[in-house]
């Protein structure tokens, strides 16, 4: 996209589009022309020339500041929108790569393809120069300089200046004239980093160029393109009915089960909507998948409207053939799993959770939460999970003790705790406690200003301070199980006894209600 | 219990800090499958969020909403599931979405799949409800622990059925002993043929 400054400039602006403007970036001695519209271009301005020159030339140009951050986030967001002819779209400089092996028949084969992009390109108001060549290099190239690749000139081998300099000089200013001298001679010369010999490799195809980032196994996809662009509200819903059955076959052939499903609207004016959705248990049933996905889907803001959709199942596990049994048994885990999926998709998936068992003695950093959806089938802590940025996020209700910092338990056995509240305030507070000696058993306590009589006790149980986590000056905790007058049980703490040289009186806290 | 109808069981807490209602609850449940367990966002401020290891059962899903509305929805998604042991949801004050229709629901939704649902109410009054039953729970003086005469000893509740479609309102005394409910004080044998169903 040569002229992409310019053009988003001018898109901004309201000014006449033959006036002689040119966008300009601080150079080291002075501004820098970095981009020129048509007009200042026919008086005389280049990019990359000092902006003073250029008005020496013609006084009249008119000089706006250019905004490269601006125009890079706009190749990135095309590099989205691009994903909506390959799967594999990267960011090169200021310009595309795109994948298009085995793609192009779906659109009609390379020229179809190459004039649909021109034309979407266009109506963006973007200039694209678009080239397909067999080796990445030599698509570089063509899109940017015009002719045969023996008559590109070195420039375009993408070598840097110093090198390129190097060969003009000794009069190899064509690719043409490169390829005929000894690649001996060359190999001899040009070392290092600068190879000229792999740079004619790699455009020739002589050698391979790896395209980074290239999924060997890409995740189960389906497309969809409409002939209208919908910009009614529920625009996104209805492409599912049919997005969702063609990426159920192709899960089905690959006996996978979608964990995580992603929805792409490809909106016309460049900009993509997404919106994800994950399950408890791999499931590749259509009305299952359809529920989850419905809501989320009507949600997405068509704006100037969808002209394009994809659904991607981006986290897969392998799934058996069968996914009804064929004798009439309940089966209570997938049931459990589709309430944990629905419940996730509109509550969230930090708000169904499972408990998990962490290896401490404090209560509160012993019993965590972790979301349902991740710990019904993936046990916890072994990097299995592939995290992405935009959905699925996992965290841990104990929001204050990060997982990674205390290593799971395992769950206790069931049977009555008996020691253990079965409530425990999310944060304990602090309460008066009348005691007929400071480490003696309490007596007397007011919580949320109401007085309770204690009528018995039990305890204390002392916790001591983990020292290998919390700061030196955290204080040890006693803690008693109480019954007032009319028989409600609370669960109190001391922090601290009198002459433990971390603080003055102990403080008394109330933590946990027994039922 | 195995024998009884499952249904909507409202539950009044005799007062929000009192936890009581929770032992007499959990009793009742199933810990073979697995309780989920819903909390609106007031009830976790007030009374606490709950604690796994002093529940009988770590099998259990948690769900804490903002408010009644969503607490309720899922409430009605869980009763559904007929592979869930329980579904419990407590529910802080009167709130608005909670109606005789929404408990209705809860009720019609709860005997046709089989999961016993408890709506439990923390400082909430009684309106009108479609709750089949709805006690009253209360702390009562624990046992006398058999080691330690000081240390409160096994649970014991004060537990009110004032409203039962099939069955007289009844008023028992109740202590948790040996994993199993037992009635210490009987206020009459009706009472008493009532309160033998609840052993577990």
């Amino acid at each position: 996209m040569p002229h992409l400054a310019i053009e988003r400039w001018a898109k901004a602006s309201d000014s006449p589009p033959d006036a002689p403007v040119v966008l300009t970036v601080e150079g080291t001695h002075g501004l820098i022309i970095h981009a020129v519209t048509q007009a200042a271009a026919e008086r005389g301005a280049r990019p990359g020339a000092r902006l003073t020159d250029a008005r020496a030339l013609d006084p009249t140009l008119v000089a706006e500041a250019a905004d490269p951050a601006g125009d890079a986030a706009l190749v990135e967001r095309l590099a989205q929108w691009a994903g909506r002819w390959s799967p594999l779209v990267e960011v090169d400089g200021g310009g595309l790569r795109l994948d298009v092996t085995g793609v192009a028949h779906l659109f009609g084969g390379e020229a179809a393809m190459v004039a649909d992009m021109q034309m979407r390109f266009a109506a963006l108001g973007l200039t694209a120069r678009i080239a397909i060549a067999p080796t990445t290099t030599a698509a570089w190239a063509l899109a940017r300089y015009k002719g045969d690749i023996p008559a590109l000139p070195v420039a375009a081998l993408r070598l840097d200046p110093d090198t390129v300099r190097t060969l003009e000089r000794l009069g190899l200013k064509t690719i043409g004239a490169l390829m005929a001298m000894p690649r001996l001679a060359l190999a001899r010369r040009f070392r290092g980093a600068d190879n000229v010999v792999d740079a004619l490799d790699r455009m020739l195809g002589r050698k391979d160029e790896p395209l980074t980032a290239a999924p060997n196994d890409p995740p189960p996809r389906a497309a969809l393109r409409l002939e209208e662009p919908a910009t009614h509200s529920e625009a996104a819903a209805q492409p599912l009915e049919r997005l969702i059955p063609r990426l159920v076959r192709q899960l089905e052939r690959k006996r996978l089960g979608a964990r995580r499903l992603t929805l792409t609207g490809f909106r016309v004016d460049g900009s993509v909507a997404q919106a994800g959705v994950a399950t408890a248990i791999a499931s590749r049933e259509p009305q299952h998948l359809a529920r989850l996905l419905a809501d989320k889907a009507a949600a997405l803001n068509p704006e100037f409207g969808f002209d394009a959709f994809a659904l991607e199942a981006d986290w897969c596990e392998s799934l058996g053939a069968a996914q009804e049994s064929l004798v009439e048994e309940p089966s209570g885990e997938r049931d459990i799993a589709r309430l944990i999926d629905r419940l996730s998709v509109k509550l969230g998936p930090d708000r169904v959770l499972r408990p998990q068992a962490y290896e401490s003695h404090l209560p509160e950093r012993a019993s965590g939460w972790v979301s349902a959806i991740i710990s019904s089938s993936t046990p916890m802590g072994r990097g299995t999970i592939p995290r992405r940025g935009n959905g699925g996020e996992v965290k841990n209700a104990a929001a204050s003790y990060p997982s990674t910092m205390l290593r799971m338990a395992p769950l206790p056995s069931p049977g009555w705790g008996g020691t253990r509240p079965q409530r425990l305030l999310d944060r304990p507070e602090a309460i008066d406690v009348i005691y007929a000696s400071p480490e003696g058993v309490p007596r007397r306590f007011v919580w949320r200003r109401a007085v309770h009589d204690i009528a018995r006790v039990e305890g204390p149980e002392r916790i001591a301070p983990e020292w290998w986590r919390s700061p030196s000056s955290a204080r040890l905790r006693d803690y008693y199980r109480v019954e007032d007058g009319t028989g409600r049980r609370y669960w109190i703490y001391r922090e601290g006894v009198i002459g433990d040289g971390r603080g003055g009186l102990p403080n008394w806290f109330m933590h946990g209600l027994f039922g | 219990m195995q024998g009884r109808l499952a249904t909507l069981s409202e539950l009044f807490a005799a007062h929000p800090r009192d936890g009581g209602w929770a032992g007499f609850l959990l009793a009742q449940v199933d810990p073979a499958r697995p309780v989920l367990w819903i909390q609106d966002r007031m009830a976790i401020l007030e009374s606490g969020r709950i604690h796994p290891p002093g529940l009988p059962s770590q099998n259990l899903i948690h769900v804490e909403t903002r408010d009644a509305r969503d607490a309720l929805w899922a409430m009605e998604e869980g009763v559904r599931c007929a592979a869930l042991s329980a579904v419990i949801g407590e529910l802080w004050g009167d709130p608005r979405a909670l109606d005789f229709t929404a408990t209705r629901r809860l009720a019609v939704a709860s005997e046709r799949s089989g999961t016993p649902c408890w709506l439990v109410r923390l400082g909430g009054t009684a309106n009108l409800s479609g709750a089949r039953m709805r006690w009253r729970i209360a702390s009562a003086p624990s046992l006398i622990h058999p080691l330690d005469a000081r240390a409160p000893g096994l649970p014991a509740w004060d537990a009110e059925l004032f409203r039962a479609r099939g069955t007289p309102p009844g008023r028992w005394s109740l202590a948790h002993e040996a994993d199993h409910f037992h009635l210490v004080a009987a206020s009459g044998d009706r009472a008493l043929g009532e309160g033998e169903r609840l052993t577990a």
